[in-house]
């Protein structure tokens, strides 16, 4: 048996990241959900039931499917796309609000609140609201409420209440602010439902353990595939939810390299990026210790990416402790490469991959030379494009 | 003994209660701002409280992050606000207290954040987002200084995690009257009197409640139970009012702020 690893500590705390920074108010819910995790999530009737959501409603598992042309294209390492935007409302979000869903109705909430950047948490919130019949109110930035109309009329359409943020930079980090009110105001009646690997202890670890799901099949299916672990995986990284379900199965395993990739915007060296990992200091933002976009005066910068989804200005704690142990590494994308990365795969292989995701497939080209032609190379295609045709359209015009 | 400790048991020899108000620093502008605090003082302020401004402030209600963006919009720093309270000092005798959130002390980095404050007449430190779990670097630093670091309690606080909080806290104890953020919906006081009671069983430290006192009759009838007062939002709001009136500002806030200050005071043991 692979030896299992012991991230977060008792404190929550991975390394010197993490941590529960966050007013006294919310510190006993915090140790109530923690509890609750641990009690309910390990008891084979909820492991049950969420396999049985995952398989029956999300559409798991998802394929681990061979690029074949686009290894061609590319000449080198084999690419295997792990197929997570062939899941209910188009991306992994699904795997998370499906966990924590169960785990509040188990917990005997009656409501679910959630922060939504470009709408794909939100809408994967709003969606098993309406299926285990609980009220839902999904805060977003009033930015991103006009850039993204078709996700907020779809979380209208399935019963959730969106509610416009029009403090701050009135986008995702102003959202996950102001859901951190409502849950300070409404602690004793209403369940946060965090998006990302982010946010205070047990939430990091609670996302990640939802999102290992992506990692253990694609263990299961490469080994099936080609009998042997692959060189790299390769995924996006705002939050980090999506790569750290792909990674963390596979942490124990030593020849197996990772890379996350963060959205460089315009350039790493402009003012105008979302690489919280490669060019930001440790600071403290929604409740926990992590690398984070900040001035020299400890305010938070506005992060910047073509992709909504990696627009955040910090990331989550267990990506900071990867990368100051080195188990992982961290480059950036830009949005130009990004938008390449879309075109590219949908000639190719006929899939047209969200702009996150897109990030992930744009290092190809830079890492597959670096491995053998025998090697497996796994990228998770965390989400489909369907969301990003009006911003893709406008940004190729 | 610094000033906050000093300052407590002066109130409690005279029999009375601590008036504590709280405005952010660089709001409107740093001038103003400063004009401001003086009239805090004038008003008969106890303790004074001053916002060091941080982008994301998660405890805090509309009022308090609109505070929060004028001053970042003009400008306002760390270090401008350490050196306004450098002058304040100097012209006010009551204690200041720092509000603001863990990130902009851990950026400054802690001992020095502690040591500045210090050098610049500042006498302790509240931190909405630093819980009794992730406050051991700055509860130390500080004890060891003599600089207090008000602990926070919530009606969510359990009693044995009261105590806990009592025994870590300087200065005093700051009793979040409701769950939810500053300047919400005001809190029922015959709820909180009883709250407070309790909690003044279990711990000598003076506790004083603050986040939605509206105005001076409230704050009469919480002083009845509590050892002070803390009065944010409701002042801010002076300033929003009618924005573009500098001039006036300071005076009118005194007035207001004078109303409050009586009828704390009014409250005797």
């Amino acid at each position: 048996m692979r030896k299992t690893l012991k991230v977060p500590d008792k404190n929550g705390y991975f390394g010197d990241f993490g941590g529960r920074f966050v007013p006294e108010t919310i510190m006993p819910a915090l140790s109530e959900l923690e509890t609750a995790y641990r009690d309910i999530c390990s008891s084979a009737d909820f492991r049950k039931e969420f396999n049985y959501y995952l398989k029956d409603y999300a559409g798991r598992p998802t394929p681990l499917y061979y690029a074949h042309q686009l290894t061609k294209e590319l000449g080198g390492a084999k690419i295997y796309l792990k197929r997570e935007d062939l899941l209910h409302t188009g991306a992994h979000k699904i795997n998370n609000t499906v966990g924590q869903g169960l785990l509040a109705v188990k917990m005997g909430k009656k409501r679910i609140i959630a922060e939504t950047g470009a709408g794909q948490h939100g809408v994967a919130t709003a969606t098993i609201a309406a299926l285990f019949g609980l009220e839902c109110d999904v805060y977003m930035g009033s930015e991103d409420i006009k850039r993204q109309s078709l996700n907020v009329f779809r979380m209208k359409l399935l019963g959730a209440r969106v509610i416009p943020v029009e403090s701050g930079s009135c986008t995702l980090k102003d959202a996950m602010s102001e859901a951190m009110r409502d849950w300070v105001t409404n602690i004793n009646d209403t369940y946060y439902v965090i998006g990302s690997v982010a946010g205070p202890h047990p939430y990091p670890m609670l996302v990640r353990d939802f999102q290992s799901v992506i990692g253990k099949e694609a263990r299961q299916e490469i080994l099936e595939k080609e009998l042997k672990l692959p060189a790299y995986l390769v995924a996006c990284v705002g939050g980090g939810s999506n790569s750290m379900g792909l990674f963390y199965p596979f942490l124990g395993d030593k020849r197996v390299k990772m890379i996350g990739v963060e959205a460089a915007g315009l350039g790493v060296g402009t003012a105008h990026h979302a690489a919280a990992l490669g060019k930001g200091k440790v600071g403290i933002l929604h409740g926990s210790k992590s690398y984070l976009l900040e001035t020299d005066d400890g305010q938070v910068k506005l992060a910047h990416s073509v992709s909504a989804g990696l627009d955040y200005p910090g990331v989550g704690p267990e990506h900071s402790y990867l990368k100051d142990t080195g188990r992982v590494s961290y480059v950036s994308i830009t949005d130009k490469e990004a938008i390449k990365a879309v075109k590219d795969l949908s000639l190719t292989e006929g899939i047209i991959p969200a702009l996150e995701s897109a990030h992930a497939l744009a290092y190809l080209p830079k890492l597959v030379r670096k491995a053998g032609k025998k090697d497996a190379v796994i990228v998770c295609l965390s989400g489909r494009g369907d969301k990003d045709l009006n911003i893709i359209r406008e940004y190729t015009s | 003994m610094n000033r906050i400790d000093l300052t407590f048991e002066r109130l409690r020899k005279e029999g009375k209660k601590a008036y504590i108000p709280y405005v952010t620093a660089g709001d409107p502008d740093m001038a103003v701002s400063e004009k401001i605090i003086r009239s805090l003082a004038l008003s008969g302020a106890d303790i004074i409280e001053i916002g060091i401004p941080f982008s994301d402030p998660i405890a805090d209600g509309p009022t308090i992050q609109r505070a929060v963006t004028r001053s970042l919009s003009g400008g306002c720093t760390v270090k401008k606000v350490m050196f306004m309270a450098r002058r304040l000092r100097k012209s006010i005798l009551a204690p200041f207290v720092f509000m603001t959130y863990y990130n902009i002390i851990f950026n400054h980095g802690v001992e020095k954040f502690v040591k500045d404050s210090i050098a610049n007449g500042v006498d302790g430190v509240i931190v909405p987002d630093l819980p009794l779990e992730e406050s051991k670097e700055l509860a130390d630093i500080s004890r060891k200084a003599g600089f207090s670091l008000v602990a926070l309690a919530a009606p969510t606080t359990s009693p044995e995690r009261f105590k806990k909080i009592s025994s870590m806290a300087g200065g005093f104890i700051y009793y979040v009257s409701l769950t939810g953020v500053t300047g919400a919906k005001a809190a029922e006081a015959a709820e909180i009197g009883r709250k407070v009671r309790g909690l003044k069983k279990v711990t000598d430290k003076p506790v004083c409640v603050g986040f939605g006192v509206s105005g001076p009759a409230l704050a009469r009838e919480i002083a009845a139970s509590a050892d002070g007062v803390i009065v944010g939002s409701a002042l801010i709001k002076l300033i929003e009012k009618d924005p573009d009136n500098k001039g006036r500002m300071p005076r009118e806030i005194e007035m207001f702020s004078r109303s409050i200050a009586e009828a704390v005071h009014s409250v005797r043991k």
